[in-house]
């Protein structure tokens, strides 16, 4: 295998290349999908915006980095055989590329600095997971990073972060990082725990599902004795968690309460986690119907089973479709890829729903445990609705109370606190803030989250330079014509 | 520069050496990894002050999510350091303050 060698030789960068099949993201879904849709005779492109596939939670397992295997352990080395039979399918991948725009037979993309369409008759989004925002004072510090952040380092460079070290949060990554952290021998301060007590008693409910995912439960239990022989200082009931800065504005100790007192520990990063959330901002662009979901406290693609959406020829799968974890994402690819293959009458229908069948049982029994997830890592309020002083918007500098101040005032929703506020205006388009906002707007106009609805996201999705969109070579015809090439012969094969 | 907040090297595979230049002070780095990764390894920063308040700012999330990382990097300024590959002999500058809205992003 060699992952870094890219196929994109057999793309050129004028002409429009036509694929049956084209999949953004190469995580467990988009690899999934892509190497099913191959099998079926499908032409098949995989845009990427890393070097390497394998998407966040595989990132880098086709070239590891870290000596010891033991750090990251074997749910991330799982990702090496599905790395090697993608790198092997018959899939013209596209690397180092961002996906800014996306028609309903197009998309466009940048690469080294120039951009061009590509286009296809189905599209897949296979976008994964971003770490929920984490509002609270002094999130911005430099020092402050994410659970997810660390964990990339660890992968893609074999990085452990600065000591003195804490971790605050609530979710499985939380006590998943804190235990790797620990395997390479550095030290961790402190694991504070934020997630509410009574949350404990809400996910016994759903023991059932619980226990039917048994494994997910065994490998939690196991992480939390792994923190205890580490002699890792492993608090709950931690709230009001503030991180506090030196001269230079760096981050050099954090506060918080627990059993009413407030306690202060000194630490020169502190790595924050309150689960994840599908990472929408490509099918919002394109206009797929989103819904609230209540219990996971995000946005999610309106979907059928089989992943497609209310879009045509539309489809999403993996955590970009609800948190579902790895390999529901990778089993969620397959049947996506099916119904696909079904869309362009490659399979008959009955073959699709045969070969489904067992997929789906899968699926089935891999989801038992996430309502029991669900209800006991359930962000505390103090991160979805944060105190007046907190930053909510990290680009503009909105604060919550600016939020809170307009929406009395008569402001609606999130698209006319853009205006008001300039929430949500900055470079990350609203990726950190989109949530939080309209979960305040909710609040303080009294109406549910559902109601208020979530910023319009436009294209570009990713920043282009002025000069590249002139200098794209653009067809005479309308965007999607049937203009190009035939789908190249593919190559990607090493 | 405080060298207390640099990021730790654990044992690696073997890997390529690339030097590139950060704030015009030399920085060892592996193939491979993010302009994002062989700034905080070196313990440079913060990588930006912002247009609003002047506020310093340090890669937050590492994923393209964020948009904390954006730097000058060969001359492109607005440039996602978290997502950009280390070369040989990159020229890598922080971006202060409103220079960062002036550029012509669209």
């Amino acid at each position: 295998m060699n992952p870094s060698a890219s196929a994109l030789s057999a793309v050129d960068d004028t002409a429009v290349a036509d694929y049956d099949l084209a999949v953004v993201g190469s995580g467990p879904a988009g690899m999934a999908a892509a190497i099913d849709a191959a099998e079926r005779g499908l032409s098949v492109a995989v845009i990427d915006d890393q070097p390497l596939p394998g998407g966040q939670i595989y990132r880098q397992v086709g070239d590891p980095v870290l000596q010891d295997r033991n750090v990251l352990g074997p749910d991330y080395y799982y990702g090496e055989s599905l790395v090697q039979r993608f790198c092997a399918a018959t899939v013209d991948r596209i690397d180092r590329a961002s996906v800014w725009e996306a028609g309903p037979r197009h998309l466009c993309l940048s690469r080294d600095g120039r951009s061009r369409r590509l286009g296809f008759k189905a599209l897949l989004l296979a976008t994964g997971a971003q770490e929920r925002p984490v509002p609270f004072p002094g999130w911005t510090l430099p020092g402050v990073m994410t659970c997810g952040a660390a964990q990339i380092m660890l992968k893609t460079s074999g990085l452990a972060p600065s000591a003195p070290l804490v971790l605050a949060g609530s979710g499985p990554l939380l006590l998943l990082l804190a235990c790797q952290l620990l395997r390479t021998g550095i030290q961790v301060e402190a694991v504070l725990e934020t997630t509410p007590t009574a949350h404990y008693r809400d996910a016994l409910r759903e023991l059932g599902g619980a226990l039917r995912g048994w494994r997910a439960l065994a490998k939690g239990m196991g992480l939390l004795a792994e923190l205890k022989r580490g002699g890792v200082k492993h608090l709950g009931g931690v709230s009001e968690l503030r991180a506090l800065a030196d001269s230079e504005g760096k981050l050099d100790r954090i506060s918080y309460r627990r059993r009413g007192r407030e306690q202060r520990i000194a630490c020169r990063t502190l790595l924050v986690h309150q689960g994840v959330v599908p990472n929408v901002q490509l099918s919002r662009a394109v206009g797929a119907e989103h819904h609230w979901d209540a219990l996971q406290e995000c946005w999610r693609p309106t979907l059928d089973s089989w992943g497609a959406s209310s879009i045509d020829n539309l489809f999403i799968a993996g955590d970009g479709s609800g948190i579902g974890g790895a390999l529901v994402a990778e089993k969620q690819g397959r049947l996506a890829a099916l119904a696909i293959a079904a869309r362009l009458q490659r399979i008959s229908d009955q073959e699709r729903d045969a070969e489904a069948a067992p997929i789906q049982r899968e699926i089935h029994r891999e989801l038992a445990i996430r309502p029991f997830l669900d209800r006991l890592y359930r962000p505390a309020q103090e991160f979805l609705r944060p105190a007046d002083d907190t930053l909510v918007c990290r680009c503009e500098e909105v604060t919550a109370g600016e939020i809170r101040r307009i929406a009395r005032g008569g402001c609606a929703g999130p698209n006319q606190a853009k205006a008001f506020s300039r929430a949500g205006m900055g470079p990350c388009q609203g990726r950190l803030c989109g949530l939080t906002v309209s979960q305040l707007i909710a609040e303080a106009r009294e109406v549910p989250v559902a109601d208020v609805g979530y910023y319009r996201v436009r294209s570009p999705i990713k920043p282009i330079t002025l000069g590249e969109l002139a200098a794209m070579a653009t067809p005479a015809k309308e965007l999607g014509a049937h203009d190009a090439k035939p789908a190249p012969a593919a190559d990607a094969k090493h | 520069m405080p060298s207390d907040s640099a990021f730790k090297r654990l044992p690696a595979t073997p890997s390529e050496t690339v030097q590139l230049w950060v704030e015009g002070q030399a920085v060892n780095a592996r193939r491979g990894e993010s302009v994002a990764a062989a700034v905080l390894a070196a313990g440079l920063g913060p990588t930006r002050t912002t247009p609003v308040s002047g506020a310093p700012r340090a890669p937050y999330c590492m994923m393209g999510i964020c948009f904390e990382c954006l730097m000058e990097i060969d001359g492109r300024p607005n440039t996602q350091g978290c997502m950009t590959p280390v070369a040989e002999g990159m020229q890598v500058r922080f971006q202060h303050g409103a220079r960062a809205s002036q550029e012509e992003t669209a």
